[in-house]
């Protein structure tokens, strides 16, 4: 199922799965990185999966590119193996205002009201393609197509902990204050990723299902973990 | 049982806790962070007689200054530092790769870095820090590592594990040497540039920008042009790999990294030259050679061997 493997640097594999953004290859991509965790492959250092992509990284001392090229290509995953995980994480989000950042450009250029948004955006299952960039970020999709739209030409320095945030097909949560262009339409007020809950810090992962609800600034307030 | 503990009386310039980094969690976001420079690091454990993967203070530019508050230290400082000790009252110029025994009231100013980033402060018998996933490395943007995940600041207090409160005497004669010429392989998306470019970016000289920290290292020169496709799917990155914006002025991925990005990547720096990358400091020059995969990994283990004598001379 991996189209091809290239070395990226001289302590990594990249792992190919075409081109294709879509939920079966990502699946395949994830059954991978699942299985090649499972392995416990000396020298291995890390692992990781996105949409259509999967990057071994290796401790040079211990293995090289052409050795590890050989054992990944011998790991047969079946496509009997790739099944959808049944876990929904639902992520209560707040719309106010002050946090729809982007909602009124959003309103004018997609020709929708703000109610229709939210109504395209809200209580629909997305898929958990990856988490990265920084820690505990999940990339989900996809969204309704009338509600897609490129990223902003200017990305801001500084979004917020806890910003809901959507481009093209995508939708994210932003873990932790970062810079970031993504359009913004509310703010969560649950911790997404939790450094002290060192087993599982992360409340979305790969694979998962996510959905988004609407709350009230006051129940906004009650729930706050982002302090 | 006698407390040795230190204050931080001026904190420096990003001066964190740092170990060889934690492995296995770029897949949740978390970069691999540790010791920038892995041979000065591993140089300055074994001169103060840890085991090599104890947590050291890195700086970067300027360290800090610290006062013995209670007890006996026994340290080392690796890198190209300008340093001063206060002992009994007495200034005494800072020797790199050697040890000094400093008891209360003691000082130690770490002023700055010659023509250089990165330096590292070593203590017999390691800080008392706790481990975070597995590791004392600081990565300030995840709030993950050692001092809850924060820089170390003013007027901090740190207690220093027991190491039997005797002198070590070690010390190293080495000079952190220079290379020419940063050695990159091609990156994956290497034929998304212009012919043009790709004979200038290993041609030309570049200068590393002021922006560049632990994340990343900016440069400015002639500007990388795109002939293909100016963003990607996002995709894992590795420490080393050289992304082009649109903007043209390339970015390399350090040890503090995102781990998923989305710009085309034109190279990669092989992993023998990556102490040497980090250390060229801002608003200097750098140029790049390109050469090929099995090169890279000859040269590697001749870095590796010569880091390991290095580490026996001690």
């Amino acid at each position: 199922m991996i189209k091809n493997i290239l070395n990226l640097g001289d302590a990594a594999l990249y792992c190919d799965f075409g081109n294709k953004v879509d939920q079966k290859t990502n699946i395949k991509v994830i059954k991978y990185f699942e299985n090649i965790k499972k392995q416990k492959i000396y020298g291995i250092n890390n692992l990781t999966p996105s949409y259509n992509k999967l990057i071994i990284s290796f401790d040079l001392n211990i293995l090289n590119f052409t050795e590890l090229k050989k054992k990944i290509e011998d790991i047969k995953v079946s496509e009997s193996d790739v099944k959808q995980n049944q876990k929904i994480v639902k992520i209560p989000t707040c719309c106010d205002d002050e946090f729809a950042l982007d909602i009124e450009r959003l309103s004018l250029k997609l020709n929708l009201t703000k109610k229709e948004i939210l109504e395209k955006y809200f209580n629909k299952e997305y898929f958990c393609y990856m988490t990265g960039f920084i820690a505990g970020m999940p990339f989900l999709g996809d969204i309704d197509k009338k509600i897609r739209f490129q990223r902003l030409d200017t990305p801001r320095v500084k979004v917020p902990k806890g910003a809901v945030g959507i481009t093209e097909q995508f939708t994210n949560i932003y873990t932790f204050e970062s810079p970031g262009g993504w359009n913004i339409l509310g703010r969560t007020p649950i911790k997404i990723f939790d450094q002290v809950r060192e087993k599982q810090p992360t409340l979305i992962n790969p694979g998962d299902k996510v959905l988004f609800y609407e709350i009230n600034k006051k129940e906004y307030l009650k729930l706050n973990e982002n302090k | 049982m006698k407390i040795n503990k230190i204050t931080i009386l001026r904190e420096g310039i990003n001066s964190t806790f740092q170990d060889l980094g934690r492995s296995n969690f770029y897949h949740i976001g978390l970069p691999f962070s540790g010791a920038m420079d892995k041979r000065n690091y591993l140089i300055a454990n074994k001169l103060v007689g840890n085991k090599n993967n104890e947590a050291v203070i890195e700086f970067a530019y300027q360290g800090p200054l610290i006062k013995i508050q209670d007890g006996n230290i026994n340290f080392a400082v690796s890198g190209d530092i300008n340093f001063n000790i206060k002992k009994n009252g007495k200034l005494i110029n800072g020797d790199c790769y050697k040890t000094y025994f400093l008891s209360k009231n003691d000082e130690i100013d770490i002023v700055s870095t010659n023509n250089s980033v990165y330096g590292y402060f070593a203590v017999s018998g390691g800080f008392e820090l706790k481990k975070n996933f597995g590791s004392f490395s600081t990565t300030v943007r995840a709030s993950v590592g050692a001092n809850n995940g924060n820089k170390i600041s003013k007027n901090q207090n740190f207690i220093i594990n027991d190491f039997g409160n005797k002198y070590i005497d070690k010390s190293l004669k080495y000079i952190n040497s220079k290379i020419e010429y940063i050695r990159i392989l091609k990156g994956t998306n290497f034929d998304y540039f212009f012919e043009q470019s790709i004979k200038e970016l290993i041609s030309k000289e570049f200068i590393v920008s002021k922006l560049s920290d632990r994340m990343g290292m900016r440069l400015q020169g002639p500007k990388i042009k795109n002939l293909k496709e100016i963003n990607i799917r996002s995709e894992g990155l590795i420490k080393g790999l050289i992304q082009v914006p649109p903007d043209g002025n390339p970015i390399i991925m350090l040890s503090d990294h995102g781990t998923i990005g989305g710009y085309p990547k034109i190279g990669a720096v092989i992993s023998a030259d990556y102490d040497r990358l980090i250390q060229i400091p801002s608003r200097k020059k750098i140029k790049f050679k390109l050469i090929e995969l099995k090169e890279a990994e000859k040269l590697y283990k001749l870095y590796q061997m010569e880091t390991e004598n290095l580490l026996n001379q001690i």
